[in-house]
């Protein structure tokens, strides 16, 4: 039931480009997709290893910069300048994580936001690197092309989708695996009780430091997706916005589980959205703000985990 | 020299306010264990309290300051009756959501009630500087360090001197046991908050004229609060006191001599370093081992 289940909703994905015509919608699915991402990334720190980082946005944003100061400066193609905002944001959360997983809890958030906000400033005020607040725009598509053999462009929406449809698959793939490895559960254990996992010899900060390295980097992977869709890479990209959207994602949909951030991206890149021709951007966000609010009152464990516990019960009764 | 001081001068104005925000948000973490992400927001609430008062209802500039205050005060203690209290004894990233929550719906409401347009705030002291000496300084920025000045005795005063601070003081000590001997602990969380809250809102109706009023002033004001809270220790009222004035001077001298782009980084960076290097705040005794 489960594996036809998901394979029908597999089959509705590869084909959405065939049965969604409207090409504002195909953009919906492209930023659902990259928000799916951002949040299984973030899901790693916050779900499985219970750290709450408020300064994941600066991980989109190096992603972002990096892809489009490569291809503007340097002329690099889409695809290495996506290996290289991979690589360049994953290094930045190595050196992220190493100093500042000494800290927990309250102190590690403030350090978090403080990166984040070090970074953004950065990115305004270094005029000759990232041309200020005016932005970078003009970055290219997002094409493969090996010369005289083939070329691959992903410059129109459906072919983006499928980029980032297969993107999102293997950040959900790294993550499974990741999780339901040895290194998943060493997460896990000091997600519930530090002290005992290390007297098992659990060494906490150097698992929660791989956490953030393979965290940060899925999030520059997404960010490098942004800049090339979007073909234009501003400050905005570090916007606290974007790390708030990512938290709720993550809890509304229920951290620390699988599809929980799945389920929470989409649902909350749709809602928005369909929300937009009611309501203006910010009753939305103080909408966001209230659903947040509301969700820890009453549904603490997230979306999915609510739903599970429900269908589990309905099978209970049955005979 | 003279602009040393004169950056010195203004770094203890700004600092004052800084104080008044860290002083509010030590004592909303020490006493109830919560962190406060909305309390930029109770600081904006104040200034735009003060602009309501004085542009819309034309009342006198200082009955709008205590007005501010209370509004602070009522909808801190509103804010902690309807959402805190029913979590009391989760943990504490539970109240962190939460108040990230309020933070979010609080800010743009403002946004939504106020529009995004900065708005200034009309005041009754003469626009010349005063000059002493080789210093000068603007009337208003003379008064708000002197109100922040006269916020900061009053708390040290209700803090040190009343049954009630006593009570709090209890409370960050021991809670159980505070609780043990008669305190009532909802009513101090209550007015703990309600007070954390009003000295922000006072700290935002002080600085709402000398600045302008726009809905996303509280997240450097919370930002700013942070970082005296670590560089004083949380929970500690006297480290919130110093080390606010030291991030005003910090940060009057970082925008003097490096740049005034990075004004606000040098908060950044205080928090980064003392986390790093001495997480405990820089006025903590030495902690005893074991």
């Amino acid at each position: 039931m489960r594996r036809v289940g998901l394979g029908v909703l597999g089959a509705l994905l590869l084909a959405a480009p065939f049965w969604v015509w409207n090409p504002y919608y195909v953009h919906i699915l492209i930023m659902a997709g990259i928000f799916t991402i951002l949040a299984l990334s973030l899901n790693l720190l916050l779900g499985y290893t219970g750290q709450l980082s408020l300064g994941h946005a600066a991980f989109f944003g190096i992603g972002a910069y990096t892809s489009a100061l490569l291809a503007l400066r340097l002329d690099w193609p889409a695809w290495a300048g996506f290996v290289a905002a991979v690589l360049v944001a994953g290094l930045a959360g190595y050196g992220v994580g190493k100093v500042s997983l000494k800290l927990r809890g309250a102190y590690f958030v403030l350090v978090t936001i403080s990166f984040a906000g070090v970074i953004y400033l950065v990115s305004v005020n270094w005029m000759e690197l990232t041309n200020g607040p005016l932005g970078l725009p003009g970055v290219p598509p997002f094409e493969v092309a090996v010369a005289g053999l083939f070329e691959l462009s992903f410059r129109s929406k459906p072919a983006f989708y499928y980029l980032v449809l297969g993107v999102a698959a293997l950040a959900y793939l790294v993550c499974r695996r990741l999780v339901s490895s040895r290194i998943g559960r060493a997460f896990i254990a000091l997600r519930e009780n530090e002290a005992l996992a290390e007297s098992v010899g659990i060494d906490g900060t150097r698992y929660l430091v791989l956490a953030a390295v393979v965290s940060a980097a899925m999030a520059g992977a997404a960010g490098s997706l942004y800049a090339h869709y979007t073909r234009f890479v501003s400050p905005e990209v570090f916007l606290f916005t974007y790390t708030v959207t990512m938290v709720i994602m993550v809890v509304a949909g229920g951290k620390g589980t699988l599809a929980g951030p799945v389920v929470g991206a989409v649902l909350f890149t749709v809602l928005p959205e369909a929300l937009r021709e009611v309501t203006s951007w910010q009753w939305q966000m103080l909408l966001y703000g209230v659903l947040l609010i509301l969700t820890v009152f009453f549904l603490p464990k997230g979306v999915v985990p609510a739903l599970e516990t429900w269908l589990r019960e309905r099978r209970a009764i049955r005979p | 020299m003279e602009e040393f001081l004169q950056h010195i001068l203004n770094g203890l104005i700004l600092g004052g306010t800084y104080a008044l925000l860290g002083i509010g948000l030590t004592l909303i973490f020490g006493i109830m264990n919560v962190v406060n992400f909305a309390h930029g927001e109770f600081y904006t609430l104040g200034a735009y309290t003060t602009f309501l008062f004085l542009a819309l209802l034309e009342t006198n500039f200082f009955l709008a300051l205590l007005g501010a205050v209370a509004s602070g005060i009522l909808l801190g203690a509103i804010c902690e009756r309807l959402l805190l209290r029913p979590l009391l004894g989760e943990s504490i990233d539970t109240t962190m959501l939460v108040m990230i929550g309020v933070w979010i719906a609080m800010q743009n409401a403002e946004l939504t009630l106020w529009g995004g347009v900065a708005k200034s705030i009309d005041h009754p002291f003469p626009q010349p500087p005063l000059t002493l000496g080789p210093l000068s300084v603007a009337p208003l920025r003379l008064f708000v360090l002197g109100a922040a000045v006269l916020l900061i005795a009053g708390s040290h005063l209700l803090i040190h001197r009343t049954r009630l601070g006593r009570a709090m003081r209890a409370t960050f000590q021991d809670r159980e046991t505070a609780a043990l001997m008669g305190v009532d602990i909802h009513r101090i969380h209550t007015v703990t908050f309600a007070f954390g809250s009003g000295l922000a809102a006072g700290a935002g109706a002080l600085l709402g004229p000398v600045f302008v009023v726009y809905p996303a002033m509280g997240d450097p004001a919370a930002l700013k609060a942070f970082v005296v809270v670590i560089l004083g220790g949380l929970g500690n009222f006297a480290g919130a006191t110093l080390g606010g004035l030291i991030l005003g001077i910090a940060e009057e001298l970082g925008a003097g001599y490096i740049s005034s782009g990075y004004r606000d980084a040098v908060g950044f960076a205080i928090i980064i370093l003392v986390l790093l290097l001495r997480p405990s705040g820089l006025f903590a005794r030495a902690e005893r081992v074991g």
